[in-house]
């Protein structure tokens, strides 16, 4: 085991998987430089600026010449500085990447990792902020991918640059910094593979990416006063480890899922709903979402802190489940 | 090769009046000599990308008319299993990547395509062919950026067919065109009359020969017009008898003909080229529409290997 952060992490799934393979290669605005968060740091001294290159200000072109790079042989690792600014490729993304191997019958495939720092950061306001995840669950094609610990961005990044079909790869902005173990082994984690992050029985506590750590604090002020929470961390979201969350639900019989995205219309409705549907049986109580409200991103910090679903309030929120 | 493209989009449209195709088809009626001008000049491992009006370009490239036909119909053994239809046929095979739905966006995609060229280090080239509507949409001027900025081997081809959809192009078009937006990237361009075919053919294998050989990128503007409507259901009742009638006049497949003529060669050939083109798409036609539907599972399969896609709600 290695002490990193998660954005050395990514970098190394990156390094490891380019010395593996030639045809691994990686493009976005200002890689040359390491990235506008230095997560490809040195990348270009080893690679060279064709592997690591970089772009002109062209989302749509970045995207879409991705599609056509992995069309054409090759795999590409997509960087999109802000996952708000995919929205410039969205046609290149879901008309394009998402179906060609569908459209053409199966005659192509298009490997490739488009990477999207995502979520709230420094008072970044409302286009500099935003966590768009379960948009691209709702896509056919796509997997989706919400790493939350330096180890899991090193084990999924590798898998997704292993993988034959886009992925949609979200690292969280706040999270560059997050110290963590990595194994030092060549270690994949498989999409669709919920990790456990901390095991409890009174009720399931679903969460992803850097909401991860606000459901973890919120459960060890819970385990306090005796409340024993069950913390899951989905890791990815398409697909999504449903028998992970199915079984813990069995144990507990109550799910509260927590994300810093929008509530409306967020994966964690799908969780929730799954969950409703399955374990009607087993509910001990109605199962409970907490999520941003339906407001863009403010700048000052007050306003800003509108949207954040913080440990006090999944604290206040597993309390008053427990108690009805 | 005219003829056999021409034929195929006869029986395609017969096919849409017969009632058995079954989305939207777009006909390169008057557009032949691109398609084979163009394709000729293209090897099979070369990347061709194309439009919502792609048929010729397929067909041109190499792929199997009787697939293609099949495609149209939604038919068992369609080229892409029934999945694409018309705006997604494509051959893969045959390095056709493929048309595309989406107006202009191929030009991206083909840019990405010549750049894995680059990185691959094989001497292919990349070339998209799109309608003069596309250019007035970001990726044209993106995808042409990208590939002047990486030096990459792309051939940009426009058939400006003088209308996009129902619009004439030129009234939502700013100034003077294609040609000159691409110079201004510093991008070589052609411009040809796209009705005749050896023009075509000679302008595509020199500008070919140039970007194969490490020149970067080129375009070249091919002038044509669409003979029939926007889809093969729209009367283009927004132009003139006169216009078409006048435009029938410069069919590229008759200036082949005449310029053939006046080469030497005899009418029993000619007649018999065009024949042999229409029994061979008739043929197709019949053989497609005797398919049997896909099989219902098929639409669960080429999604991505990971996740279960019957996931829905209960
Ligand atoms: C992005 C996008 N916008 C609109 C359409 C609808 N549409 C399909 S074909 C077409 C006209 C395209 O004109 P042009 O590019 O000149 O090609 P042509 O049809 O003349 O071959 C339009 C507007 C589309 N398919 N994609």
């Amino acid at each position: 085991m290695t002490v990193m952060s998660y954005a050395a992490a990514g970098r190394q799934a990156l390094a490891e998987e380019m010395r593996r393979d030639p045809l691994v290669w990686a493009v976005g605005e200002d890689l040359g430089r390491g990235g506008v968060f230095g997560q490809y740091q040195g990348l270009q001294e080893e690679f060279g600026a064709e592997r690591i290159s970089d772009a002109p200000i062209s989302e749509s072109a970045i995207m879409g010449a991705c599609v056509g790079a992995a069309m054409a042989g090759t795999r590409p690792v997509v960087e999109m500085r802000f996952a708000d600014f995919a929205l410039c490729a969205i046609d290149e993304l879901v008309n394009q990447a998402a179906k060609a191997r569908y459209m053409l019958g199966g005659q192509i495939r298009v490997p490739m990792v488009i990477r999207e720092p995502m979520g709230m950061w420094r008072s970044s306001a409302a286009q500099h902020s935003q966590s768009l995840e379960s948009w691209y669950t709702h896509i056919p094609g796509l997997a989706v991918a919400v790493p939350s610990t330096p180890a899991d961005n090193l084990g999924l990044l590798k898998t997704a640059i292993r993988s034959d079909d886009p992925v949609v790869y979200l690292e969280h902005k706040n999270s560059w910094g997050l110290e963590g173990e990595v194994p030092d082994a060549d270690v994949l984690i498989p999409f669709g593979s919920a990790r456990l992050h901390r095991e409890g029985s009174d009720l399931t506590l679903v969460s992803w990416s850097a909401q991860v750590h606000v459901a973890a604090a919120a459960a060890e002020t819970l385990a306090a006063s005796g409340t024993s929470v069950e913390v899951i961390d989905l890791r990815t979201l398409w697909p999504w480890d449903r028998d992970a969350v199915l079984a813990s639900v069995d144990k507990t019989g109550r799910l509260l899922v927590t994300h810093e995205s929008v509530a409306v219309g967020g994966f964690g409705a799908e969780v929730c709903a799954t969950v409703a549907e399955h374990s009607h049986g087993v509910l001990k109580g109605p199962v409970r979402r907490l999520a941003a409200p339906r407001i863009p991103i403010s700048y000052a910090p007050p306003l800003e802190d509108q949207v954040r679903v913080t440990a006090e309030m999944i604290v206040s929120t597993v309390t008053d489940m427990l108690r009805g | 090769m005219m003829h056999r493209i021409r034929a195929f989009e006869e029986s395609a449209a017969r096919a849409a009046t017969d009632g058995l195709v079954l989305g939207a088809i777009h006909l390169s009626i008057g557009q032949e000599a691109i398609a084979s001008g163009i394709c000729r000049a293209l090897r099979p491992s070369d990347y061709l990308l194309s439009t919502h009006r792609g048929h010729g370009h397929t067909l041109a490239k190499g792929a199997d008319a009787v697939a293609m036909m099949k495609e149209l119909l939604g038919r068992d053994g369609g080229i892409c299993k029934g999945k694409g239809g018309s705006m997604h046929i494509a051959d893969v095979g045959v390095g056709m990547l493929g048309a595309n739905g989406v107006v202009a966006a191929n030009i991206n995609i083909a840019a990405g395509a010549a750049h894995a060229i680059r990185l691959r280090r094989s001497d292919g080239i990349a070339c998209t062919i799109f309608g003069d509507g596309a250019i007035n949409r970001g990726p044209f001027l993106e995808g042409a950026n990208w590939a002047a900025v990486f030096g990459l081997p792309a051939l940009f081809v426009c058939e400006s067919n003088g209308f996009a959809s129902t619009t004439r192009t030129t009234a939502m078009t700013a100034g003077p065109g294609a040609a000159e937006r691409i110079r201004a990237l510093g991008i070589p361009a052609d411009e040809v009359d796209g009705n005749d075919v050896v023009a075509v053919d000679e302008t595509a294998r020199a500008a070919v020969a140039a970007v194969r050989s490490g020149g970067g990128p080129r375009f070249i503007l091919c002038h044509t017009y669409r003979l029939h409507g926007h889809t093969s259901t729209d009367p283009a009742r927004y132009r003139s008898e006169d216009e078409v009638r006048e435009a029938w006049k410069n069919d590229p497949i008759a200036r082949c003909a005449t310029q053939l003529r006046e080469a030497g060669v005899d009418e029993e050939m000619l007649l018999g080229h065009r024949d042999a083109a229409a029994a061979e798409m008739a043929e197709a036609y019949e053989t497609a529409r005797a398919a049997p539907w896909p099989d219902r599972a098929l639409a669960y399969s080429d999604i991505q290997d990971i996740g279960d896609p019957r996931e829905r709600a209960y």
